[in-house]
């Protein structure tokens, strides 16, 4: 519970809403965070019928700290993280073991509320997945499914949270029309504010910025530097230098033999700095992947 | 740039797009220039709403059009609760390869497949005698409900299968209930493919005369109940050109009248079609 403490004044970004104006690399990365697992994974593996997607995947994420998954494609990261809200139970023939701990509460054990993990655990896909329904009601969906009726409160969490993401002054005068008339990046920030409208403690973003032009990805990618500290971030991206930027840890994955592994794991600065394994000093100078 | 090879080539596909085009509109537009030209003089409000008389030779087709509305009606009421649960139930709760879908879906293919008359008889064996309905309104709206459910499912089934899966992901990411999911999100999403479903059911249900032969019968009364015997407009038409002698006239106005209803549906279902996507826009 110290961590948000000792956390508050790093939220550069969290008062005025994130602009493009406002963007630079974070520097400080490794201070952001007292460690404190917050979720982890033991033996993690998945399988697609036959096809072994991932194996043995062993790792701990530190509470409210960014952490990036970088490698090639198809080594797995995707699967990695529909596991940590067990949406990989709705994937046909998608099969998970392991242990996986949110807390040190194992959220694999039989009778688990779903509804409530993916309420603590939001996820936001590489593709803006706007309902096709006005910008309020977009809202609205997720807030009336968890209990929320009263029109005031509805109101004010749609305007927190359309704030949160810098939507608000862009959307308030047309909150009532179709999402899907939104730019991408106006969409990819209004899927993160619905995930983040039901308060989540972690957030997991698969490739968010991957179908964003470079000026949308800034002001995301802004938007989740600000989430520092009051959220446990995993963020998917292809982009290293993106990673770099805003990352405190980094997992690489990688398919070897077909098969997807976590090669190495560790804060930022070191992976970037000096890689213990081979493929990831290979994969961050660009000679492999 | 064109080799006159290619130019022949060219015209000779054109003359056969046009050969194929005239081929197929000749026959609708004969069929309608001649539903007109011996139909159109007799209609009038007049023979909407007043009585057959004579045998359906003189007089209108009001209680004929009441019979058919109120058999419309029944049929739709029960197909389409059971036409939207069954598409649910294909698309949300079961799996492409499972053997409860698999079965479901090969019985209505062959349903979908089976002659109206058919349909017709199994509606006088189970309904109007095994139930005792009789020959009524209330069997043949039955009976159109089972012929009109093959097609129902189906396009109601493809509606919801056309909403991507990453909706469905994304709101059980945001911890919607799969019930709420399909209430909130996929419902309000598939209602245009739901209502043209709907649309065509109805029209090949207001089409059909040999499911209604045996079922809803020939009675051309006004009718008072559910339970009465009702003859609708196919019957009417069936019964005055076959076995009415100076019955054509009044036959041709009628199947006018029930053209020009089936225009209006199908029109219908094109125009929500429209109006939906354009709805769903991007206004940008
Ligand atoms: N629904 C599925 N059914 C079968 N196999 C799948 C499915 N989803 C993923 N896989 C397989 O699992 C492996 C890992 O896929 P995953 O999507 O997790 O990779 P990824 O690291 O996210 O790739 P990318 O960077 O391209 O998004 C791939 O080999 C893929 O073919
Ligand atoms: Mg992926």
């Amino acid at each position: 519970m110290d961590d948000t403490q000792s956390t508050s004044e790093l939220r550069p970004t969290q008062e005025k809403a994130p602009g493009f104006q406002s963007w630079r690399p974070y520097q400080s990365a490794q201070q952001c965070c007292e460690p404190s697992t917050h979720f982890q994974a033991e033996n993690l593996s998945i399988v697609y019928r036959k096809h072994l997607a991932l194996q043995n995947v062993n790792l701990e994420i530190n509470k409210g700290c960014i952490t990036a998954l970088v490698g090639p494609s198809g080594c797995g990261k995707t699967s990695f993280l529909m596991s940590i809200n067990r949406l990989t139970d709705l994937i046909l023939g998608c099969q998970v073991s392991g242990r996986l701990l949110i807390n040190e509460t194992d959220i694999m054990a039989p009778f688990t509320d779903l509804l409530h993990l993916r309420r603590q655990v939001g996820m936001i896909f590489q593709k803006p997945t706007v309902f096709p329904f006005s910008i309020r009601k977009n809202l609205e969906i997720p807030l009336r499914e968890h209990g929320m009726c009263d029109h005031a409160t509805l109101a004010s969490s749609i305007e927190t949270s359309l704030q949160q993401v810098g939507l608000w002054d862009e959307v308030k005068d047309r909150l009532n029309q179709p999402a899907q008339g939104l730019s991408g990046g106006q969409q990819q920030r209004l899927c993160l504010a619905r995930a983040m409208v039901l308060s989540p403690e972690i957030l997991l973003l698969d490739e968010p910025c991957s179908a964003l032009d470079p000026i949308s990805s800034g002001i995301v990618e802004d938007l989740i530097v600000s989430l520092r500290g009051r959220y446990t971030v995993i963020i998917v991206t292809h982009n290293l230098a993106q990673a770099r930027r805003i990352a405190d840890y980094v997992a690489l994955f990688w398919a070897v033999d077909g098969i997807g592994q976590l090669i190495e794991h560790g804060p930022a600065h070191t992976i970037f700095q000096s890689p213990q394994h081979e493929l990831t000093s290979a994969y961050i100078s660009g000679t492999r992947g | 740039m064109l080799s006159p090879s290619n130019t022949i080539g060219e015209t000779g596909a054109t003359l056969m797009v046009w050969t194929a085009v005239t081929l197929i509109a000749t026959p609708f537009l004969w069929l309608s220039g001649d539903l007109l030209w011996y139909g159109w003089h007799q209609l009038s409000i007049n023979f909407v709403v007043s009585v057959p008389q004579n045998a359906g030779r003189e007089g209108g087709i009001g209680p004929i059009l009441v019979s058919t509305g109120l058999i419309m009606t029944v049929c739709m009421a029960v197909a389409m609760p059971i036409g939207l649960g069954t598409a649910l139930f294909l698309s949300e709760y079961t799996q492409n390869d499972q053997v409860s879908g698999r079965l479901i879906r090969g019985s209505l293919d062959v349903l979908a497949g089976v002659p109206s008359i058919v349909f017709g008889l199994f509606g006088n064996a189970f309904f109007c005698q095994l139930l005792g309905l009789g020959f009524s309104i209330l069997s043949g709206g039955l009976t159109l409900a089972c012929m009109v459910l093959p097609i129902l499912i189906r396009t109601v089934e493809e509606s919801f299968r056309a909403i991507a899966q990453d909706q469905r992901l994304s709101a059980a990411a945001l911890g919607i209930s799969q019930r709420a999911t399909i209430q909130h999100i996929l419902l309000p999403a598939a209602i245009p493919g739901v209502l043209v479903g709907c649309i065509l059911g109805l029209g090949r249900a207001m089409a059909e005369t040999a499911a209604l032969i045996f079922t809803s019968g020939y009675v051309d009364r006004m009718p008072t109940s559910l339970m009465d015997s009702g003859r609708a407009l196919s019957i009417h038409i069936y019964d005055l050109a076959m076995n009415v002698a100076g019955g054509n006239s009044n036959a041709y106005t009628t199947a006018l009248v029930l053209i020009g209803l089936l225009l209006i549906i199908n029109l219908s279902a094109s125009w929500i079609t429209k109006k939906w996507t354009t709805l769903n826009q991007l206004p940008s």
